[in-house]
């Protein structure tokens, strides 16, 4: 029974690790599909995990955090949106500059506020997210094979790990069903074609990349306030890359990302759960090694397992009136 | 006047003084245009003459500097698309505006979806795609990919697009450039239709023969100003040719008889299969002289293309030899460099992919595969002086403007990039001039004198194979017409013994027992 419960406890850890790389990964989805590259997904996480941390500990409401947060990555997007879109800058650079700016300025302000290196204080009671308990979770958890599985699986998770999941279907519906899906996916295809059919290829960016800052917004506010207790600088940790190449991995569909993203959390927990670990015929291993696992899996991955990846057909380039 | 106005209804489409600038080039110079209500209404002009940023500032594309937009006597403001659309006006363009990856109903109802979930307008667009089909031969499956169509109903896409937004006017830039013969007929037959229903068509073209068989009246733009405008009855090619051109033009090629010499070029059961298998060429044999024009005549995409690459060397033929001056290649020949040494010069169909590097100087274009020669320097170093010299000789020789041998290639128009790069493939005095497409996108001024260099040719004594979509330049040209049809040579012609319709049947694959 207790490999049963191992099994379990590995992928609620799954589920925990995908979060910030669905976030993520979902962002970039809905900046991409409408033609504009976002290589800067790293850097408004870290910018959203400072911000969700500093004024969650400032005002004592996680949900304060998460809006901060939100607010927060959704300035970032304008600024790369204000670069690529209406100054036609180079959006590989508009984006790297996001990064780096992020990293070194949440870093240096988190250090200038509370001089612990860039760490912020911990958080704690109402400060950060807790575990949804669904009801009659420790009730039923004698049921052999399905209580722990609703116990610590479908029940036990942080608010933000429901709402990832629920932001993968709710990206689908929106991108196939509506008006302004099928707006945002033409304007990733042929802005001209958008343009000539009298709507304006400006605003639909921004608004895509409006949604993609809100996105990366939660994630970035659910390892500060969800996952850990404080902002660390470098916390993310690479995520907003991985989430590109899950992004590119899925071939930019929201439910196939969100499988993608799945996959990787689950390499992930998978090499936490292997540390310290024996490997059979080869005794034991360096931590090191299993902690570069699920980067070095995301490269054989992408390298040996991607079929015909199809980005959208305007992705990367301004759009400028021909004449 | 108010009593002219009051007895006939208002024109449709009005264009009163418009004025545009880009920068330092003035593209619209004060144009005044008056459509008629169910009229066919032809705009021609040469490239760069104006036609299309005039269409563009009336479906709001850009906006106008100063002048006034009339519809049906009401004067509009039309500052983007969606006013345009709102006024009854629908836009075929030149090079669609469809998103490829998208279906044909996702296509039509862009930016006019009906509510802000798709489900609900959808159903009303599909009646309505139905109901448009059903009159006007339109019929397309909604729900196929863009892409996956071929040009001819990507272009019915378009057409439904203005049409489901309820155009009453509708402009089509340049529609037959991309169509077969055959398709044009059906598209002319569309917008007669069309037009006999009340709506109006402006019909922008460079190509006269097509103004005479559809359109009512024809206005005629030079160098952004509208010169003339005529009932199509009233007028003829030779008027509107001197019209646009601002002075007389010849519009057939005056030649002596052909006096064919040696065979240059042997080919012998040339066939290519693609990566599919597919024959591309099918056992093509044919002989070309020293001193004669072989037409290659064939709907675009029947072989052509690949018949023009394993000639001058870009892809090597599945099997089938091919002599060069009476030596038979190895496989290790078919190269282009190997071509060009052999006396095989090759101006590319698409001058913009393999013709010339748009972002080059005019004098680096003007020299591309020739970098290695003596003259240039012929080692590590190029010697710029003496490009720069050979590109302003060339430039002299060929009339090309203006003269700047520094000005980057894609600031040149269609017809001068395409005398730099004749003038490059000639100044190698090759025994063999393989054309494509010599006057794709090129001026009638420029068509005049490409057409004349390349009889010169002919008369000293170099073999030339045209491969061309313009039957008219096929037929005016050649002293010998092949007729290529998937892939086979399906036929050989004299071309003063033959007509249109003939080489239109051996074109279309009706075989010669059948006809």
């Amino acid at each position: 029974m207790a490999s049963w419960l191992d099994l379990v406890y590995l992928l609620a850890s799954t589920l925990r690790l995908s979060t910030p790389l669905i976030f993520a990964c979902l962002a970039g989805l809905w900046a991409e599909r409408s033609g504009v590259f976002d290589i800067g997904l790293e850097g408004k996480l870290l910018i959203s995990a400072f911000a969700a941390a500093v004024v969650a500990g400032a005002t004592g409401s996680a949900w304060a955090g998460l809006a901060a947060g939100i607010v927060a990555s959704i300035l970032a997007a304008l600024v790369h949106a204000y670069a690529s879109i209406d100054q036609r800058a180079d959006q590989v650079v508009s984006g790297t500059a996001i990064n780096i700016a992020a990293d070194g300025g949440t870093a240096l302000l988190g250090n200038a506020l509370f001089s612990q290196g860039g760490r912020t204080p911990s958080l704690s009671g109402a400060e950060r997210f807790h575990d949804v308990v669904l009801p009659g979770a420790d009730v039923f958890s004698g049921v052999p094979f399905v209580g722990p599985v609703y116990k610590f699986l479908l029940s036990g998770q942080s608010p933000l790990v429901y709402a990832a999941f629920l932001v993968a279907p709710l990206t689908w519906w929106a991108l196939t069903r509506t008006r302004f899906g099928l707006r945002l996916r033409a304007v990733g295809d042929n802005p001209a074609a958008v343009d000539t059919a009298g709507v304006s290829v400006r605003g639909l960016r921004y608004r895509a990349l409006i949604v993609c800052g809100a996105l990366c917004g939660f994630g970035g506010a659910y390892l500060s306030v969800g996952q850990a207790a404080f902002f660390l600088p470098h916390m993310s940790a690479g995520k907003g890359f991985i989430a590109l190449a899950a992004l590119v991995f899925s071939n930019w569909r929201p439910m196939r990302a969100l499988a993608t993203c799945l996959l990787f959390g689950f390499l992930d927990a998978l090499s936490t759960n292997l540390q310290g670990a024996d490997v059979p015929f080869v005794g034991a291993v360096p931590v090191q090694f299993f902690q570069a696992l699920p980067y070095l899996l995301t490269i054989v991955l992408l390298a040996g397992f991607i079929g015909k990846a199809t980005p959208p057909k305007a992705g990367g380039r301004a759009y400028v009136k021909e004449r | 006047m108010a009593a002219a106005a009051a007895a006939s209804p208002p024109p449709a489409v009005e264009l009163a003084g418009i004025d545009k600038r880009f920068g330092a080039v003035h593209a619209n110079r004060a144009v005044d245009l008056a459509v008629g209500a169910g009229t066919i209404h032809g705009i021609v002009g040469e490239n760069g003459a104006g036609k299309s940023t005039l269409m563009s500032i009336l479906y709001g594309f850009y906006e106008a500097d100063s002048g006034e937009i009339r519809v049906d006597g009401r004067p509009v403001r039309i500052r983007a698309p969606s006013d345009a659309i709102a006024a009854g006006i629908g836009m075929v363009h030149q090079h669609f505006m469809l998103v490829g990856a998208m279906t044909v109903l996702e296509n039509v109802t862009l930016g006019a979806e009906g509510g802000r979930r798709l489900a609900r307008g959808a159903a009303a667009a599909r009646a309505e795609l139905a109901a448009l089909g059903a009159e006007y031969g339109l019929a397309v499956d909604p729900d196929a990919k863009v892409d996956d169509l071929p040009v001819g109903q990507q272009q019915r896409v378009e057409i439904l697009k203005a049409l489901v937004r309820g155009a009453r006017t509708l402009v089509l830039d340049e529609p037959t450039a991309v169509l077969t013969p055959d398709e044009t007929n059906r598209l002319f037959a569309m917008l007669r239709k069309m037009a006999a229903q009340g709506r109006t068509i402006l019909f922008i073209t460079h190509k006269l023969r097509e103004i005479m068989a559809l359109t009512d009246r024809v206005s005629v733009m030079r160098r952004g100003e509208m010169v003339a405008t005529f009932a199509t009855r009233d007028t003829s090619p030779a008027e509107l040719a001197e019209a646009m051109v601002g002075r007389k033009v010849l519009l057939r090629v005056d030649k002596a008889k052909a006096a064919p010499g040696r065979a240059i070029l042997e080919a012998r059961d040339l066939t290519l299969r693609d990566r599919a298998g597919v024959a591309r060429l099918d056992r093509v044999s044919l002989t070309l002289r020293a001193g004669e024009i072989l037409g290659l005549a064939g709907v675009s995409g029947n072989g052509q293309t690949e018949l023009l690459e394993v000639l001058s060397g870009m892809a090597r033929p599945s099997s089938g030899s091919l002599a060069v001056g009476g030596r038979a290649l190895t496989a290790a020949e078919f190269d282009p460099r190997r071509m060009r040494t052999l006396g095989v010069a090759h101006v590319p169909e698409d001058r913009l992919r393999h013709g010339l590097v748009a972002s080059f100087e005019a004098c680096e274009s003007a020299m591309l595969g020739r970098e290695g020669d003596r003259v240039f320097g012929g080692g590590m170093f190029v010697d710029r002086r003496a490009v720069v010299a050979d590109c302003a000789a060339k430039m002299e020789d060929f009339d090309v403007r203006p003269r700047a041998p520094t000005l980057r290639s894609a600031s040149f128009s269609g017809g001068n990039q395409q005398k730099l790069v004749l003038a490059r493939e000639i100044g190698r005095d090759p025994d063999a001039l393989l054309v494509g497409q010599p006057t794709r996108g090129v001026d009638i001024g420029a068509i005049e004198f490409i057409h004349r260099r390349i009889v010169t040719l002919r008369d000293r004594g170099k073999a030339i194979l045209l491969v061309s979509n313009e039957l008219d330049e096929i037929m005016s040209l050649s002293d010998r017409i092949l007729v290529i049809c998937g892939g086979r040579i399906v036929g050989e012609r004299d071309p003063a013994a033959t007509d249109e319709r003939d080489l239109g049947l051996l074109m279309a694959g009706v075989t010669e027992r059948a006809a």
